[in-house]
């Protein structure tokens, strides 16, 4: 079990507050995503459910139970971080195990939690073995073992995949979904990656300056953003957003539109630009068009065999249906 | 570019370095040198540098006149005990003022290290007072407390310095894990910080060992360790500068051998951090 319910959360460091009131419900077994660009209070929320940090007012609730005043320890979370943060006196074995040494858990139990973690992670043969002489990937791994064995109510990710490279950090993508398949647990996860976002989470938590912009599944909030900033920070390339008069001729202050949904052609079409820098990754095709409409370049998704040359006049046909509108405050209109 | 560096330079660096060595040396090697030759050798003049009878006349009166190991051994106790328990008190400490500071931490880490700019003989009053009013004078615990209290400030400043170069997270992580507070203390802070602990702890036994105001003022026969030992050997009358020497030679051989051997330990924690 593993629902977690903030209620009226707010966080303050000093004057300054991070965290303006805030709800939210994070039901059991769902895997969530924080994300939002740094310094948009995140992190700090996850601290203030792991009680890393004290809330400055509200209330925080798992499985129904008040933990408010209940210390990190006795929370029963598990959490990952960004830098491992592994005990380096400690051999891959007894970092995995000192969860459980703390709980009091015997001997045998301990042996065959650790066995069963360190074959679901590939991390058998590396048990005696110090963190300092495993590789980054190996180190996340046995982090995440060490939250494993505590069969937490829930999993609390900070950012645990920042430090890896790009390539490993797909694989671990993988692992930690398949991890969250497998165990059905309440999972936390922390990013200002959008792909990671997009890719893992049952439900996406979108932040700025602390507030919750928009919340849920990463499908919705592609097609449907809340407003112009979850519509520029969710999907790669970014939405283009248009304002001025061609946002005014459909009854709206601006105008939202992906890449995926604008038509190219060189002989007619609603707008007129020039091509910029094309970027060809085999799959498709991203053209850069400067067209005046917006300061940026839009930004237009063409087949991978698509190619035009640096400063050929093109045409540009948005595709209705796939128009998002915004008011004067950047909020969606319906 | 690296920096080349000669082999003509490189001779003139070792060489300086063994000067500046030697000079430091030079007093300890010559009172270990004196300790050996007669009381009319060790005032000749010239004086004589190596070219003497050497003779182990001077230790043997001493031991007789004197109970060395009584001395040795209340040394031993004051200077481990008063390091011990600072270590057990400055951890806390430490840990504090390392992980959770507060505004005023930095203000309260510069007051403490004040008190060691206090000339000691400016509490020498109110702490002979109080050790007559509380039975203290001439006890091995008494010397002990006052000790600790006097590297205190050093004990604890020395811990906070280190204990700043272990990461907050690993610390955090124990908590998620369940470790209680005296758990992180117990088993994730100190084990990491060993190294630290260390060379604070052989550091404090070296000035508590050496320390001679505090030792000589609150003590008188029995609870005098060796800094007492070697003051009864100075004299204003008579020829006592070869036994002088002798009872020195006594006095700092246990921990001139402590240095030796724990050195490696010693300038790997002074440079604990200095180095990623």
């Amino acid at each position: 079990m593993g629902q977690i319910q903030l209620n009226q959360v707010t966080k303050s460091f000093g004057d300054v507050q991070v965290i303006p009131p805030l709800d939210l419900t994070i039901e059991d077994g769902e895997f969530t995503v924080f994300v939002g660009p740094s310094g948009c209070g995140k992190s700090t929320l996850l601290r203030l459910i792991a009680g890393l940090e004290d809330i400055t007012s509200g209330h925080i609730a798992i499985d129904g139970t008040d933990a408010t005043d209940v210390p990190p320890a006795k929370r029963g979370l598990a959490m990952v971080f960004q830098s491992y943060a592994l005990y380096p006196h400690m051999s891959v074995r007894k970092n995995i195990a000192f969860p459980m040494r703390m709980a009091g858990i015997d001997q045998a139990e301990q042996n065959r939690r650790i066995d069963a973690a360190a074959k679901a992670l590939n991390l058998t043969d590396y048990l005696d073995r110090r963190p300092g002489q495993l590789s980054g990937g190996q180190r996340q791994r046995v982090a995440i073992g060490r939250a494993i064995v505590r069969e937490p109510a829930a999993f609390l990710f900070d950012e645990p995949l920042s430090n890896l490279d790009a390539a490993l950090r797909v694989g671990m993508r993988l692992e930690i979904s398949e991890m969250h398949e497998r165990l059905k647990t309440t999972m936390i996860y922390v990013t200002h990656d959008q792909v990671e976002a997009m890719t893992m989470a049952d439900k996406i938590v979108v932040l700025r300056a602390g507030i919750v912009e928009q919340v849920g599944s990463p499908l919705e909030l592609y097609q449907r953003p809340g407003n112009t900033f979850v519509a520029g920070f969710i999907g790669s390339p970014k939405m283009n957003l248009i304002e001025g008069p061609e946002a005014a001729k459909h009854d709206a202050a601006t105008i939202g539109i992906r890449p995926e949904h604008i038509d190219i052609s060189e002989t007619e079409g609603t707008w007129q630009g020039t091509v910029g820098v094309s970027e060809h990754l085999g799959s498709d095709t991203f053209f850069h068009i400067q067209s005046g409409l917006s300061a940026e370049p839009l930004t237009v998704r063409a087949g991978g065999e698509r190619k035009l040359k640096y400063g050929t006049e093109v045409f540009l046909t948005p595709q209705i249906e796939h128009l998002h509108r915004f008011d004067q405050h950047g909020l969606r209109i319906a | 570019m690296a920096r080349s560096v000669t082999q003509n330079r490189k001779i003139i660096n070792t060489a300086a370095a063994w000067a500046v060595g030697l000079l430091i040396f030079f007093p300890i090697l010559w009172t270990i040198l004196t300790s050996f030759k007669t009381e009319a050798q060790a005032i000749s003049d010239p004086p004589v540098f190596l070219a003497f009878d050497w003779t182990l006349e001077n230790y043997g009166v001493v031991m007789e006149r004197s109970n060395y190991m009584r001395f040795l051994w209340n040394s031993i106790v004051i200077a481990g005990g008063s390091t011990i328990l600072g270590i057990i008190i400055a951890v806390p400490a430490a840990w504090s003022m390392a992980f959770v500071p507060s505004k005023r931490t930095k203000d309260i880490l510069l007051w403490m290290l004040s008190t060691k700019m206090l000339p000691a003989v400016g509490v020498l009053y109110p702490i002979y007072l109080l050790f007559i009013k509380l039975g203290l004078l001439d006890t091995k615990f008494g010397l002990t407390i006052v000790l600790m209290l006097i590297n205190l400030p050093i004990i604890v400043w020395m811990l906070y310095t280190y204990f700043k170069e272990i990461p907050g997270e690993i610390l955090e992580a124990a908590r998620m894990d369940g470790a209680s507070l005296k758990d992180e203390v117990l088993y994730v802070l100190t084990p990491m910080a060993i190294p630290g602990i260390a060379s604070t702890l052989l550091l404090n036994v070296i000035l508590a060992w050496n320390e001679a105001f505090w030792t000589l003022n609150l003590t008188a026969a029995k609870a005098a360790p060796l800094t007492a030992f070697i003051a009864s050997y100075s004299s204003p009358e008579g020829l006592f500068y070869a036994k002088l020497s002798a009872a020195s030679t006594m006095a700092i051989a246990p921990i001139l051998i402590l240095g030796w051997f724990s050195q490696k330990q010693l300038v790997s924690g002074l440079t604990f951090g200095a180095v990623k």
